[in-house]
């Protein structure tokens, strides 16, 4: 597969692992006094767990997994209202596979569909689109989920919505930003991060000068990464040679695809579709300003809130957290899945608490599938 | 021909003429049964010989879309009851056929999945020698529902069992993975994706025959059909007191099932498989099951993927391509597509 | 969200909704090309994209996917040199050392 296969090299990645563990050495770096990167992105989290990464690297680099993972901050209270929606008998409620697990106070996605409720799984918003315009009696509403990668497929759809004059298309609105929340953890007093790992998807749409605030605010490094093991290992590199030549800058590792002043057509639609609201509830972090989006007054008639009375529309509210879940601690990289309380004993794939058991970029569940946390030998 | 109906109606459940007209002309006059008693009466030699076992199996097969690339309902039926049979060292006698049918089906349809019933039948060598129906009203099935149940013999000396494994067994595939599940995936039209994968679904009798032949010694086998390889993997380990280490970069994969993968987020390991089975052998028969195996079309691609260990007893983990190891578990549910 | 696959514009199949058929390991999905037309519709066929939710987000630069592959075995020959050298250096140090057999 060309632009993949490419960057899955074992002998390039044993040249990275090996300057990189050098590296660490000459640092003085190891597993007593690791360095701390957080890769930001869920999708770096799946592919240092799919590749065996965190077992490859020298013990001088500790992965923290960051809050970049949509499903994984999604409040219960909104998992409800997309039940809540999809039990609407007019409704048609469409959504990413992603979503389907996750636990709302009630009932996942999964169990409202097994109960009777029409949801369908659907790979991209223009296909909820052309369902909205074959089944015009029926009201297809959308769940908008995501950073800024998917944001403008949502906005572009909501676009071509207009300009067609369909009547029976809303999208129900949870996409979030990133900067934010990064803001949020780097003035956290409690997190120790040496640099990050910047997500490589989302910066294909905002570019890199987004993140400048990182390394000339906080003074950090950061690597903006593709998502093949080199791309990867190619970033730690990046990051830790930044660190032992004491500098703090954005870097551009994936600049294949990456532009550095983001994708302009992008952008615009964001502009065009999306406010910022004044806060957003993510589940684990608490209220985060100014890092949620809702659909502008232009294009209310997109709005599954407005249209349904439901969510911010019908006011405020807050869930409050299952007993015993860490899920906010793990996901800021603050404890190891391991570490909680609930992990492998109330909380399973099987029966989960929280959204990072089950979602494919959630670090308990990566822990739990790929092993970090069933004993697979380190470093073999 | 006393059937003119196009469509299946409840009437042809009710047990009456019509009932037995759609019976007569759609299910017996094919399959040809031998005798229409309520029972098969059957008999086999082999059954007699002594230390000779019957194995029994059963299934039901619900797909959908109930006809796709590469095959339909009721030839997955037949392979998958067949193979159930085959993976536990028996040779296929007879299988029992019962459809659900819901009110409104086509009979044009439900003859194009007897006639591929029948088909795969003789190439299996077994016959379906019973069989049921039932009409359903609209709604409360997919167009229709398979149950096969089939009867097999286990000739003396062929003791085949997941606890048989040992550390060092050679872990073989006969077929590339994933085909199945990845042309079931992209037929649904979901999607929205278009390829030209087919359905490799076929009946593996014959196969393992051939390969018990030729390595009396074959530990276990299993057919990788719903969760995948992973699933009977994991379920053989399960069972037997040591580890499985499976080869990443051995495993045979097409490149459309790759693509499919890759845009779903999905991974081949749990793609359902329809003509793929896994079987554990001893080292020193392993070259001679290969070689049984790809005298036959059903194994041209057999090939070998991995082996039991002794350490991580009752898990399977994989060294990937890319050199670091990771758990290969079984999953929860179903595989969902993810964006993230 | 994070998903995405490089895949390669074969065909325009909408041109008022900006839609192409792309290509990925040879699956098709149609996909919107919106966020890469920066001039002619036609000027995008033929071109690698990062496919996702069913649309190219942003064109691959092959030159910039060349430049970093470069990079990367850049290093793997420095690594091996540096390696080399090690091993050089420890020859000269003594015979090789064999790792115990336990």
């Amino acid at each position: 597969m060309k632009f993949s296969t490419e960057f899955r090299d074992p002998d390039a990645a044993k040249a990275l692992l090996g300057e990189i563990a050098r590296l660490c050495d000459d640092m003085g770096r190891s597993a007593d006094n690791p360095l701390h990167i957080m890769e930001i992105c869920g999708g770096h989290t799946h592919s240092i767990f799919r590749f065996g990464l965190d077992k490859l690297i020298h013990a001088g680099v500790e992965f923290i997994h960051g809050p970049g993972c949509p499903v994984c901050v999604l409040p219960m209270s909104r998992v409800d209202e997309c039940v809540e929606l999809a039990e609407n008998p007019d409704v048609i409620f469409t959504t990413f596979g992603d979503a389907m697990r996750v636990p709302g106070t009630q009932k996942s996605l999964l169990q409202a569909k097994a109960a009777g409720a029409d949801i369908r799984m659907v790979y991209s918003p223009l296909d909820a689109l052309e369902l909205a315009r074959r089944n015009p009696d029926r009201q297809v509403v959308f769940f908008g989920l995501g950073f800024e990668t998917t944001t403008p497929s949502t906005a572009l759809s909501i676009q071509q919505a207009a300009r067609e004059g369909l009547e029976n298309f809303t999208v129900f609105c949870n996409h979030i930003t990133v900067p934010e929340p990064i803001k949020a953890l780097l003035d956290d007093p409690y997190m120790v991060l040496d640099g990050f790992i910047g997500p490589g998807h989302v910066s294909m749409v905002i570019g890199i000068h987004p993140y400048d605030f990182i390394a000339q605010d906080y003074k950090k490094p950061i690597a903006v990464a593709g998502f093949e093991p080199l791309d990867l290992l190619q970033s730690v590199l990046m990051v830790l040679r930044q660190i032992a030549a004491g500098e703090a800058r954005v870097e551009n590792q994936y600049a294949r695809v990456v532009p550095e002043h983001g994708n302009p057509v992008s952008m615009a639609a964001i502009a065009d579709v999306y406010e910022r609201r004044p806060s957003f509830e993510w589940r684990g972090l608490g209220e985060i300003d100014a890092s949620g989006l809702r659909i502008r007054e232009k294009y209310r008639a997109y709005d599954a809130e407005e249209k349904f009375n439901i969510g911010y529309a019908a006011g405020p509210r807050k869930t409050p957290e299952v007993e015993g879940c860490d899920c906010g601690k793990v996901m800021t990289g603050r404890i190891k899945p391991t570490a909680c309380p609930q992990f492998g004993k109330g909380c399973t794939p099987e029966t989960p608490l929280g959204a990072l058991m089950v979602s494919s970029e959630g670090a308990c569940a990566a822990y739990w599938q790929y092993g970090g946390a069933r004993g697979v030998a380190a470093a073999e | 021909m006393a059937l003119r109906d196009t469509h299946v109606t409840l009437s042809h459940g009710g047990g009456g003429k019509a009932m037995r007209d759609l019976i007569e002309e759609v299910f017996t006059s094919v399959f040809a049964p031998p005798g229409m008693e309520d029972q098969a009466r059957l008999m086999d030699a082999a059954l007699q010989q002594p230390g000779a076992r019957l194995a029994f199996t059963t299934d039901s097969f619900v797909v959908t879309p109930v006809e796709f690339p590469g095959g339909d309902i009721g030839k997955i039926a037949v392979c998958g009851t067949v193979n159930d049979l085959a993976v536990g060292g028996a040779r296929p006698l007879w299988l029992s056929a019962a459809f659900i049918i819901e009110e409104g089906c086509e009979i044009a349809l439900l003859r194009r999945i007897v006639a591929s019933m029948a088909k795969e039948a003789a190439k299996a060598g077994v016959r379906i020698v019973t069989g049921d129906t039932k009409v359903v009203g609209r709604g409360s099935c997919d167009q229709v529902y398979v149950t096969t149940s089939g009867i097999g013999v286990i000739p003396a000396g062929v003791d085949m069992a997941a606890g048989h494994l040992r550390a060092g067994d050679v872990a073989i595939v006969n077929h590339r993975l994933g085909d199945h599940g990845a042309a079931i995936m992209a037929a649904r039209g979901d999607m929205a994706l278009s390829t030209d994968l087919q359905s490799d679904c076929a009946s593996l009798g014959h196969l393992m025959q051939a390969v018990l032949a030729a390595a009396p010694d074959v530990r276990a086998a299993r057919d990788a059909t719903r969760g995948g390889l992973a699933a009977a993997l994991n379920e053989v380990a399960g069972a037997a007191g040591c580890g499985i280490l499976l080869d990443e970069s051995a495993l045979p994969l097409t490149t459309e099932v790759r693509g499919v993968c890759e845009i779903l987020g999905l991974d081949p390991l749990y793609l359902a498989n329809e003509g793929t089975l896994v079987l554990f052998v001893p080292p020193d028969q392993a070259d001679a099951a290969l070689q049984a195996m790809q005298s036959l079309p059903e194994g041209t691609g057999a090939t070998i993927i991995g082996h039991a260990v002794a350490d991580h007893a009752g898990q399977v983990r994989m060294r990937t391509a890319f050199g670091g190891v990771r758990i290969v578990d079984m999953l929860i549910g179903e595989q969902l597509p993810r964006i993230c | 969200m994070c998903l995405g696959i490089p895949g390669k514009i074969i065909e325009i199949t909408d041109t008022t909704r900006l839609m192409a058929m792309a290509e990925v390991s040879g699956v098709r999905r149609e996909v919107s090309v919106a966020p890469i037309v920066t001039g002619a519709l036609a000027d995008v066929v033929g071109q690698w994209a990062l496919i996702h939710v069913g649309f190219a987000m942003a064109v691959i630069d092959e030159e910039e996917a060349a430049r970093t592959l470069d990079a990367l075995r850049t290093l793997g020959e420095a690594q091996e040199t540096l390696e080399a050298m090690a091993d050089g250096d420890a020859a000269l140090a003594g015979p090789t050392e064999v790792e115990g057999a336990a």
